[in-house]
């Protein structure tokens, strides 16, 4: 699915790089642990997380992933969104918890595919 | 041989908050220099791993990348504490972190499992009370 897709099924507010929105995504992954996502994603392109702050943003540039979602309704703060902006990474909210936004995501066939590297 | 190009960097330790910049620098240069995507990330996970570490528990280092022919060399030097065990230290799950880093995302005992991970060689020296150097080689043939 597009980006525009998946701020569309989560209902989520855009934060940065909305020229992004038509980027393709096949896969995505929910997670709160950082080095989790560094040890087991791969090929993902979307994260769906409940922390926030600027680590979250650089553990998606060193996996390539190109859109990160925060859950539960939390707010990035600028400085978050200016590394992502500078990063080309489409950042957004939704108020929807992780599990529920994961649930709809994978419904609506965007399944996860972790692979251990 | 010819000389490698080395890319060096001072690690801050002061603050969690902005480790990772010479990580995210370094994927820049590589991405500059055109090398493979996927050695490129295992480049800049192990590096970034490292440096998260580096900030965690040792206030910070040096990193030297160096780029030669055949491979791509991560040097990584500190003046912490020092590891007590590094067959402990090298088990997933095994972590001395503060709950503050924890409740950041980090600490949960993968650094250094995910270092040897994406790295075809690591070697760790290390002393007490004086520092450790981690040397990861991510071969390029």
């Amino acid at each position: 699915m597009k980006i525009k897709d998946l701020k569309e099924l989560l209902d989520a507010e855009v934060f940065c790089c909305e020229e992004n929105l038509g980027r393709q995504i096949d896969s995505a992954c929910g997670c709160d642990l950082m080095s989790d996502v560094l040890a087991y994603v791969k090929d993902q392109g979307a994260l769906l997380t409940g922390l926030v702050n600027p680590q979250v943003v650089r553990t998606a540039v060193m996996m390539d992933l190109i859109c990160i979602v925060f859950v539960r309704s939390k707010e990035p703060t600028e400085d978050i969104v200016e590394l992502a902006r500078e990063n080309g990474i489409v950042v957004m909210n939704t108020s929807k918890r992780l599990y529920e936004a994961c649930g709809i995501l994978y419904s609506n066939g965007l399944t996860g595919k972790v692979k251990n590297s | 041989m010819s000389e490698p190009l080395v890319f060096h960097f001072d690690i801050d330790g002061e603050d969690f908050i902005s480790a990772g910049q010479a990580s995210i620098q370094i994927k820049k240069n590589l991405r500059r220099i055109g090398l493979d995507p996927e050695i490129i990330r295992r480049v800049s996970i192990a590096m970034y791993e490292g440096e998260i570490n580096m900030v965690i528990h040792a206030k910070g280092g040096e990193a030297d990348v160096k780029l030669y022919e055949d491979r791509i060399e991560i040097i990584l030097a500190d003046k912490g504490p020092g590891i007590k065990n590094i067959d402990e230290a090298m088990q997933e799950g095994f972590s001395t972190a503060s709950d503050t880093i924890r409740s950041l995302g980090f600490g949960a005992g993968m650094g250094l499992p995910n270092m040897k991970r994406y790295s075809d060689e690591m070697e760790i020296n290390t002393e007490i009370g004086v520092g450790t150097t981690v040397r990861m080689v991510i071969k390029l043939a």
